[in-house]
């Protein structure tokens, strides 16, 4: 048995036909009949949409000038979002008082960024001020106090009151979802019946009528003169709506961990809130970021709906100028730009989520 | 010699619903012994060394442990699992910390230990189980023989007095396991207290000062390997020791 071994230096190319643009072409968009029919359907649709919303935007629009009039071009006025732009950014804040808003985004900006670069010391520090003393700030400086001028927050709005809002549900949502999780799965059979009542009464009831609930009936059932703040009562409802959400989802990633992993942490000697603190949750976590994100992103939008208690939020602000009679008509500008910044939050956290995943991931 | 007693099973029963899992089992076993515990699968075996550091809870009888009765008491229950280490079948590293933060966990947040103390110590015992190049690593870039011993590192940075092995080479491939079992023979020389349930006969001929055989539940024989393997009185053990020789 002396099988020869060919000695072929020649390298085989694969044929042109299955590499290169050609072979992609081909394997992707006319692999079939009806590929090839529906790639040409969708270059069509591309086509009729993209150029005429091009040239609207764009080519066709009008950026200067400061009344509507100057709007003079077939395109998108665009003068209508830059001269009402204070308005959709801060609401009705006291334009004196901005600097206190602008501030507060300074520090969350270098913060942000601080954190995002890789490999700096102390991260551990400037996360722990952006989540404990930060908010502390952000609630003297913008309801003001300790020497502020006091601005109300029925003054409060636009992208400002979107990002509070998102911000306090997104931030204090997530805690409250992992204790009612671990509550939840607990041995202790009070604390998970009260855990899945809490979770289900929330994930029962709709965003919008959880805002209504606390806008209108909260104050019934309190004692005359006692008023909550309206802000607060909805970000209050928001925080809760949220948590219940992720508690089934951070639940599902508890679920998922291997028995074993609980045992090797028991065994040596580590205590129930150390186990989940170091062993479990940080696993568990990790394996559900994507749909952790998800939720904070759906919260993110959901934010838009306080408009129905009365608070002018990024959304709702738009659609409020846009009925003011000086800028009729002009409500496609308004939702477009407005679909164009909530697209640029939502992809952000996304890509966030997906740098998180490739940094944590250890293998299994 | 009732100081030399670390664990004493009186009596021991235990359900898993209707299934009657550990019927009347006892036990003594005293400083530096070490036992085997061989069976077919079902018989127990593994559920009376869960019962010893309580990831199992037994229903009727007493276990006591260094003098500590195993009760609901938690905190008596989390001081026992400081004394007593044990290693798993799946090796169970936690796979999101590097090899030596899985060694340095309980000592720095159990003992209390100093950060760079348990790093030392840590070292030690990687190097004793010839892993310490690999200190750095994740549990998923490791061998299965690999991950087992860095789990034995793991289980002696808490400085135990005594050491389980459920079944501790069934999942490893076969040129593996004379690493692992190299390892438990080292630690067997140096005195350790140890209950390993295997069915590495090789092992259990070298190393055990008794053989404990279980079946349905119950201590069938528990003997020196010389009695056991040469004079088993019954038939169960006599089938089994047929079976696997």
């Amino acid at each position: 048995m002396n099988t020869e071994i060919k000695n072929n230096t020649e390298v085989m190319k694969p044929p042109i036909a299955s590499i290169g643009l050609v072979g992609w072409l081909r394997k992707n968009l006319f692999s079939s009949v009806s590929n090839t029919i529906l790639t040409l359907i969708g270059i069509y649709l591309l086509y009729s949409i993209i150029p005429p919303f091009i040239s609207w935007a764009f080519i066709d629009a009008n950026f200067v000038g400061t009344t509507k009039q100057e709007c003079s071009k077939d395109g998108a006025c665009w003068i209508f979002i830059k001269e009402n732009l204070k308005l959709i950014f801060y609401g009705l804040y006291p334009s004196e008082e901005l600097w206190r808003i602008n501030t507060m985004y300074f520090i969350l900006l270098i913060c942000g960024i601080y954190i995002l670069i890789p490999n700096l010391k102390y991260k551990g520090w400037v996360g722990s001020f952006l989540l404990i003393l930060f908010p502390i700030l952000s609630v003297v400086m913008f309801s003001g106090g300790m020497g502020l001028e006091t601005v109300e927050t029925r003054l409060w709005g636009g992208l400002f009151l979107t990002l509070v809002i998102a911000g306090v549900g997104i931030v204090l949502s997530l805690p409250i979802g992992v204790m009612l999780a671990l509550g939840r799965r607990s041995k202790l059979p009070v604390v998970s019946l009260l855990s899945t009542i809490f979770i289900e009464i929330w994930r029962g009831v709709p965003l919008i009528t959880v805002l209504f609930m606390a806008s209108n009936m909260f104050p019934l059932f309190m004692p005359e003169g006692v008023n909550f703040d309206k802000l607060i009562r909805a970000l209050i409802g928001v925080m809760f709506f949220s948590a219940a959400y992720l508690a089934e989802v951070v639940r599902g990633g508890l679920q998922a961990m291997p028995k074993g992993q609980y045992e090797a942490a028991q065994a040596t000697g580590l205590s129930y809130w150390r186990m989940m603190g170091l062993v479990i949750l940080p696993q568990s976590l990790k394996m559900v970021i994507p749909a952790i994100i998800g939720s904070f992103i759906a919260i993110f939008k959901d934010t838009t709906l306080v408009l129905v208690i009365g608070l002018f939020d990024f959304l709702g602000i738009i659609q409020f100028v846009g009925t003011n009679p000086e800028w009729l008509g002009f409500s496609h500008e308004g939702y477009v730009f407005a679909a164009v910044i909530f697209w640029i939050f939502c992809f952000s956290m996304s890509r966030y989520s997906q740098r998180l995943e490739k940094k944590l991931d250890t293998g299994r | 010699m009732t100081t030399d007693l670390m664990i004493e099973m009186n009596s021991v029963h235990k359900w898993f619903g209707d299934l009657h899992v550990l019927n009347d089992v006892n036990l003594q076993v005293s400083k530096s012994e070490k036992i085997v515990i061989c069976g077919p699968s079902g018989s127990g075996k593994s559920t009376l060394i869960r019962c010893i550091n309580r990831l199992e809870e037994h229903q009727r009888g007493q276990i006591i442990v260094e003098g500590t009765e195993l009760t609901n008491d938690s905190r008596s229950i989390e001081r026992i699992r400081g004394e007593v280490g044990m290693v798993f079948q799946q090796f169970n590293l936690f796979p999101h910390l590097s090899i030596l933060d899985n060694c340095t966990l309980a000592p720095i947040w159990v003992r209390k230990t100093p950060k760079a103390q348990a790093i030392d110590k840590a070292m030690q015992y990687l190097k004793r189980v010839q892993i310490d190049d690999q200190a750095f690593k994740y549990p998923s870039q490791l061998s299965g023989g690999q991950q087992q011993r860095a789990a034995i590192a793991r289980a002696l940075c808490m400085e135990p007095r005594i050491m389980l092995f459920d079944e501790p080479t069934s999942a490893l491939d076969p040129e593996m396991i004379k690493e692992v079992l190299d390892v438990m023979v080292g630690l067997a020389e140096g005195g350790m207290t140890m209950i390993v349930v295997t069915h590495e006969m090789g092992f259990a001929k070298e190393v055990a000062d008794k053989i404990i055989f279980m079946d349905e539940g119950q201590i069938v024989e528990a003997k020196s390997p010389d009695d056991f393997f040469n004079n088993p009185e019954n038939e169960r053990t006599k089938t089994f020791l047929s079976q696997i020789l």
